[in-house]
């Protein structure tokens, strides 16, 4: 099998022969790491990234740095066959191929670009047949989010993935590209902003009160905090009273690590995102097991 | 504004000719900078990637709650207009004041590390999720404006000696390392903070006036006006300190007050800015040299005129920021950056 990734002006051709299977794996990618714990490949985990926090094994593993701070010693060191790195990396993987190390470069993308990974890295750990059925394991569950909701009426709504403390400033919004934009389409709701090709953009006070959503939902990556904070980060919205989400109290502030993961969790995203859009639809199912 | 005013001595009315008197000047300038300002200021609100109709804007048969065009025009456009006022009109003067206590044309209000002190506690808030909050002020600007009047702190504890005016050379050394030693310790923060902290730090840097309530202006409004009450006494004697101190003392100015009161005020003034919209880039630097190309250099017309020129100027840059690539929102340092360096450069190149 041939693997190819363009990156930029460099085409890196790695080749990856069916039959070696790599047995010490170190990701600098958290989402990968996910992946390869998700098809049951966590043994074969020898190093993870400075930014990895799941599974909860992880806190086991070595740390080897990130995006911009890559300890290459320290990956020699583990002595791995194959490093999961951002395609972004490209001196990197220079720096790897020239080692003879095997170098898996991630692309970050849509639902479908998630699946396809999880795919190729069932099949580079060895572990093709778990890869192959996690992938339509979370493929059914999004089918099925995506059936539940089918014929509700889909509220326009705001996806933000960031802002200030307790203000409404610096406020980050999610735009029509990228898994959270498709998440969001999963979860059966219009994406206010679906027609800027960007994955996301910083939008003024006036353009989010023209763009008038439905719906609001923010993302924290962290833990729920108190109530009389959440109760205060809900408010800072109120300054936007004409906006309908705003008036009919529909500011949805979701928190977990898992929201904005683009890995194995990201069905369990989606499932918590319809949840909120369309509450009825989930009122037989049961409250959500969180991951 | 009379040509026949540019090139007039540091000491205004004490070379009299037969240009008019100072308060004839003062008047005048006054006059033509309040008036752009002000239409600025009017008209800007008026302006954005949307169209909204004024009639329905002001319609009280409306609940406001109902009424979209009425909060794009106070929620929206009317606290961005005037932070960029208040903002424009600070920066501009502290950056006068500023190259006059340093005598350097290059100084800006950026330059003693008010700005960087800023930036480390706005990134320090945004990295750690501090939640601390006092009154209107959320918590990074409570943080920046506190890294702000900490950096002004530090920097003037070390410029000053009881009894003895400031060096210059000092001051200038020791807020351009406060400078790198506060950035470093950005970048360090940033190193360990996440992609989406580390853009959204980025981002606080590039400055946003889009400040979303009155609040927030209300709540900078005491700084700057206790910063403006102090620029309002010193023109006469930045006059002659931008001579040299020596000459300055020799006419009886009482140095290290004005050197003191020059640096007090300049920081607030900035601590101020920084704090409700970002280290915005440039006003600081092109508003003071634009405004002495046309009025001259006496300060007592300067100051004024920078101040009310800077609040158009930045006033007229976020209008651009706002609607020129709408919905996505161009960083207003990057406008001002944009517009203002490439005139610099021009205005360098042409007094040399």
């Amino acid at each position: 099998m041939f693997l190819c990734v363009v990156c930029g002006q460099n085409v890196f051709v790695t080749l990856v022969a069916q039959e070696r299977v790599a047995t010490r794996i170190v990701s600098l990618v958290p989402a990968l790491t996910e992946m390869l714990f998700a098809v049951g490949a966590g043994s074969q985990v020898v190093g993870v990234s400075s930014y990895d926090d799941f599974p909860p094994e992880v806190q086991s593993r070595p740390r080897v740095g990130a995006l911009l701070d890559p300890d290459v010693e320290r990956i020699l060191s583990l002595k791995p066959d194959l490093v999961l790195m951002y395609g972004s990396q490209t001196d990197l993987q220079g720096q790897f191929a020239r080692a003879g190390i095997r170098v898996y470069s991630y692309r970050h993308g849509g639902i479908g670009n998630v699946l396809q990974t999880i795919r190729e890295l069932g099949a580079l750990s060895g572990h093709k047949v778990e890869g192959d059925r996690v992938t339509a394991q979370l493929q059914s569950r999004l089918d099925a989010v995506r059936t539940r909701v089918r014929s509700r009426p889909r509220p326009r709504t705001m996806l933000v993935m960031g802002r200030d403390a307790m203000a409404l400033r610096g406020v980050y919004v999610s735009a029509g590209v990228g898994f959270l934009h498709e998440l969001l389409d999963v979860a059966g709701a219009e994406d206010v902003f679906a027609d800027v090709k960007r994955e996301g953009i910083q939008p003024s006070n006036e353009t989010m009160i023209v763009r008038a959503a439905q719906v609001i939902i923010e993302l924290h990556p962290g833990d729920q905090p108190a109530p009389d904070i959440l109760q205060k980060e809900r408010s800072v919205w109120s300054l936007l009273s004409s906006v309908p989400a705003v008036r009919n109290g529909r500011v949805h502030l979701l928190y977990g690590g898992y929201l904005m993961s683009p890995g194995p969790r990201l069905a369990a995203a989606a499932e918590s995102l319809a949840r909120v859009l369309h509450p009825d639809a989930f009122v037989e199912a049961g409250p959500q097991v969180r991951p | 504004m009379s040509t026949s005013a540019v090139r007039r001595g540091p000491f205004g009315s004490a070379e009299q000719g037969e240009v008019p008197s100072i308060r004839t000047r003062l008047a005048v300038t006054i006059a033509g900078y309040g008036a752009l300002a002000v239409a600025t200021c009017v008209l800007a609100p008026l302006v954005g990637s949307t169209q909204i109709s004024l009639a329905r804007v002001f319609d009280r048969s409306i609940p406001f709650a109902d009424n979209v065009d009425a909060q794009i025009f106070f929620v929206a456009r009317m606290p961005r207009v005037l932070s960029g006022a208040v903002v424009g009109a600070a920066l501009a003067s502290a950056g006068v004041v500023m190259q006059a206590l340093l005598r350097n044309p290059l100084a800006t209000p950026f330059t003693l590390g008010v700005s960087a002190g800023a930036a480390l506690g706005a990134i320090l808030v945004i990295t750690f999720s501090t939640a601390v909050s006092l009154g209107a002020l959320s918590p990074v600007p409570l943080a920046s404006l506190g890294g702000a009047l900490l950096a002004s702190a530090i920097v003037y504890g070390l410029a000053t000696r009881p009894g003895r005016t400031m060096s210059t050379m000092v001051l200038l050394l020791a807020g351009v390392t406060l400078n790198s030693f506060f950035s470093a310790l950005i970048l360090f923060v940033q190193y360990m903070a996440d992609f989406a902290q580390t853009y959204r730090t980025v981002r606080w840097l590039m400055g946003d006036l889009d400040v979303g309530s009155f609040g927030p202006i209300v709540a900078s409004l005491p700084l700057v006006l206790v910063a403006f009450a102090m620029f309002a006494v010193l023109p006469r004697s930045l006059n002659l300190l931008s001579v040299g101190t020596d000459a300055a003392s020799t006419r009886g100015v009482d140095v290290g007050r004005t050197q003191r009161l020059a640096f007090l005020s300049s920081s607030l003034a900035t601590s101020a800015a920084v704090s409700l919209a970002g280290p915005i880039g440039f006003v600081g630097i092109v508003v003071p040299h634009l405004v002495r190309l046309m009025v001259g250099v006496d300060h007592r017309i300067v100051l004024p005129a920078s101040a009310l020129f800077g609040a158009a100027f930045l006033v007229g840059c976020d209008l651009v920021a706002r609607t020129v690539l709408a919905p996505v929102e161009v960083p207003v340092g990057v406008v001002t950056a944009m517009l203002g360096g490439p005139f610099f450069l021009w205005l360098l190149v042409r007094r040399s």
